[in-house]
């Protein structure tokens, strides 16, 4: 499955034997061991091993958090105290799985942003990009069906919230999408029926996830990792194995991690919580604000910024499926910002943009800027968000990639000084 | 990142210039008030005092009618917390009638109606006041005293809040506003008409231990007692924080080293 001549040998007889049958020991000396993986990686690339950490950590904790919960709408949220107090590290456990799903997000989009900055989605890598679309659309599923699971007050109304937008589907074909509310339910509204399935659910998708992760690094070990310099690998000069030299360096970054996580679960557990979520849920009372976890914010601040409900559902999803097209929208003959002076400065105004929309999410919907004495509302500066979030896929990379001229390339990773000296 | 920076600190300038509008007015909960509390910080852990005596004030004041439904008699005597020995807890749990029944001949009631009862033991949690949460409303002008046993990790300001909200009535409320008759002025409630009585005076409680029992005395008290009812982990969250921190921080050390070892000959 990597790049090149596998160079496994194996040492035992009992190796020889397995080889010939299974060559499970030559797959992983091949793609652990020896893959060769260009030396100039930076920091940005160290995430995609601590996001494939971050999964089964998150599957581990998971696991066990399910023999001690119970999905059921009565005693779901007395299941969650009760690790929290009277299971054997329950609250670690539950501080660290909750906290996880945080961190999670934050590895992934910085995996995102690296992957953009660097061209990582173009030829050859297409496969490799759309697969990692594929797992944060699951990320995004499987985070919200947990947070519905410690059926608390912002459990339920987001669970409320986001089953509501099927009914948008109404305004097209009558009833349909009241039917799909009802389906998804179990019933007429967010209730037992409905925990039941989003615990079921919860518990298959990331083991779902998994499985496309192994397609991910398997659609990176064919063409290789990309690189800052988003030029190929010339020869093995370019290269290290991944062993040790990114096992190790990977590791570093890995517990630099691992110290923001611990900080986060040891002493501000509840920092990226929602206080509304330590009351149980309750159907008859609306918290103030319902507002999804700090890693959907974006999407929220589009949703909310658009007054016709099922435009509003069609701009949400196509935020995430116009990443998908990124390969094919992106017409530059080079991968690398480094390279883009034209480009560059646009992709981190989109940085900006998402920080903004995520700013705007988490405020009131009519809340209201006063700029000089004069009140803008924050639908708008969260429609111009959106608005260049869009602009930036389908305008700005056609069309910037056709107008630049990129910087000259180095001629390999090996020899980038001397390239640039010519 | 020539354009950005600009645009980034220009942006930013937006954001503070242009503050969110408030909701000026009438009725806006002030901020809580700024007191400290012994359990704040990454090594604060509870006063074994405070959480004896703040167990009283819930005994004494506040369980006639706010329920501690999450709390097991067996955690008063658990290591970070009030401290209790295990026959204190157990004396503690006996005071208290919990629902029992039915019995072996399949009795819910004695003979006068009235249900079974039998004396806590440790397994038990605490009792609520009211048998459900119509009865509650009912003796309550309708208001239901909401659980006390996260209500610290359930509200904004969290340790502060109910001490501000403890401490926060007594004011005279400004002009124009208006009490509703059966509710009680406090500025740190969202809405200022609150449906709880001033629950707390100056020697509600007669603390053993000699400290003078006056109104902040006993919501600082109370305050750190609820909190450890909420989180009766954290110490040893904490202790285990402090020593995964060290071990993680000693291993990326041994892990930079080994890094720039073997990369030396590679860049």
């Amino acid at each position: 499955m990597s790049a090149g001549e596998s160079t496994y040998v194996p040492k035992s007889g009992f190796a020889r034997w397995m080889d010939s049958r299974l060559p499970i020991m030559r797959f992983a000396h091949d793609t652990m061991l020896t893959y060769p993986t260009p030396k100039n990686l930076n920091i940005w690339y160290t995430f995609g091993g601590i996001l494939a950490i971050m999964l089964v950590f998150q599957i581990l904790t998971g696991i066990v958090l399910a023999m001690h919960y119970v999905a059921n709408d009565k005693m779901a949220f007395d299941s969650v105290e009760n690790i929290m107090r009277d299971v054997n590290y329950g609250w670690l456990l539950r501080y660290a799985h909750a906290n996880g799903a945080s961190m999670f997000f934050l590895a992934v989009y910085v995996h995102i942003f690296r992957g953009l900055y660097y061209g990582s989605y173009k030829a050859p890598r297409e496969v490799l990009w759309i697969l990692g679309v594929i797992i944060y659309v699951l990320m995004i599923a499987t985070a919200f069906l947990g947070y519905v699971l410690p059926w608390g007050q912002m459990s339920f109304w987001a669970a409320t919230v986001i089953t509501n937008l099927f009914s948008s589907i109404d305004q097209i074909i009558p009833h349909l999408g009241t039917a799909i509310s009802t389906w998804l339910w179990g019933g007429f509204a967010v209730g037992d029926p409905t925990l039941n399935r989003f615990f079921s659910l919860h518990y298959l998708l990331p083991f779902v996830i998994f499985a496309v992760v192994g397609l991910h690094i398997w659609a990176l070990h064919v063409p290789g990792n990309n690189n800052p310099l988003g030029i190929d690998v010339k020869g093995p000069q370019d290269t290290v194995p991944f062993h040790p030299y990114y096992t190790v360096k990977d590791g570093f970054y890995l517990v630099l991690f691992f110290i923001v996580f611990a900080g986060l679960v040891f002493y501000a557990p509840n920092f990226v919580g929602d206080v509304e979520n330590y009351q149980p849920a309750n159907p008859l009372v609306t918290p103030p604000e319902i507002v999804p976890e700090w890693y959907l914010l974006p999407f929220y601040a589009m949703l909310r910024s658009i007054p016709q409900k099922l435009v509003g559902v069609i701009v949400l999803f196509g935020a995430l499926a116009v990443l998908a097209f990124a390969p094919w929208l992106d017409t530059s003959k080079v991968r690398s910002m480094r390279f883009r002076p034209m480009m560059k400065p646009f992709f981190w105004i989109l940085v900006l943009d998402c920080i903004l929309l995520g700013y705007l999410g988490a405020n009131r919907p009519d809340a209201t800027w006063n700029l000089g004495g004069i009140e803008i509302s924050l639908v708008w500066p969260a429609r111009l968000g959106t608005a260049y979030y869009y602009a930036y896929f389908l305008l700005l990379m056609p069309l910037i990639g056709l107008l630049e001229t990129p910087k000259p390339l180095p001629d390999s990773i090996a020899k980038p000084v001397l390239a640039a000296a010519e | 990142m020539r354009i950005s920076l600009p645009l980034g600190l220009a942006l930013a300038a937006t954001l503070a210039t242009g503050a969110l509008a408030a909701e000026a007015g009438l009725g806006h909960a002030l901020p809580p008030k700024d007191v400290s509390f012994s359990f704040e910080g990454p090594f604060g852990t509870y006063d074994r005092g405070a959480l004896q005596r703040g167990f009283q004030v819930y005994k004494e004041v506040c369980s006639a009618c706010h329920s501690l439904n999450r709390v097991a008699f067996h955690a008063l005597a658990d290591e970070g917390g009030p401290g209790f020995t295990e026959a204190q807890a157990k004396a503690i749990a006996a005071g208290y009638k919990v629902p029992a029944g039915p019995n072996d001949k399949g009795e819910t009631t004695d003979a006068n109606g009235t249900p079974l009862t039998r004396p806590g033991i440790l397994a038990d949690h605490f009792p609520a006041p009211f048998p459900n949460d119509e009865a509650a409303r009912t003796a309550n002008n309708g208001a239901l005293p909401p659980d006390l046993s996260i209500i610290e990790k359930a509200r904004n300001g969290g340790a502060h809040y109910v001490y501000s909200i403890l401490t926060g009535f007594g004011e005279k409320p400004p002009a124009g506003f208006k009490v509703i008759d059966g509710k009680y002025y406090n500025p740190y409630f969202e809405g200022w008409n609150i449906s709880m009585p001033p629950p707390l005076n100056a020697n509600s409680v007669t603390y053993s231990d000699g400290t003078k029992a006056t109104v902040e005395q006993e919501a600082h008290d109370v305050v750190t007692f609820l909190a450890w009812a909420g989180e009766p982990k954290m110490e040893e969250r904490k202790r285990m924080g402090f020593g995964v921190m060290l071990f993680l921080i000693a291993f990326a050390g041994v892990l930079f080293l080994s890094y720039r070892k073997l990369w030396a000959d590679q860049h």
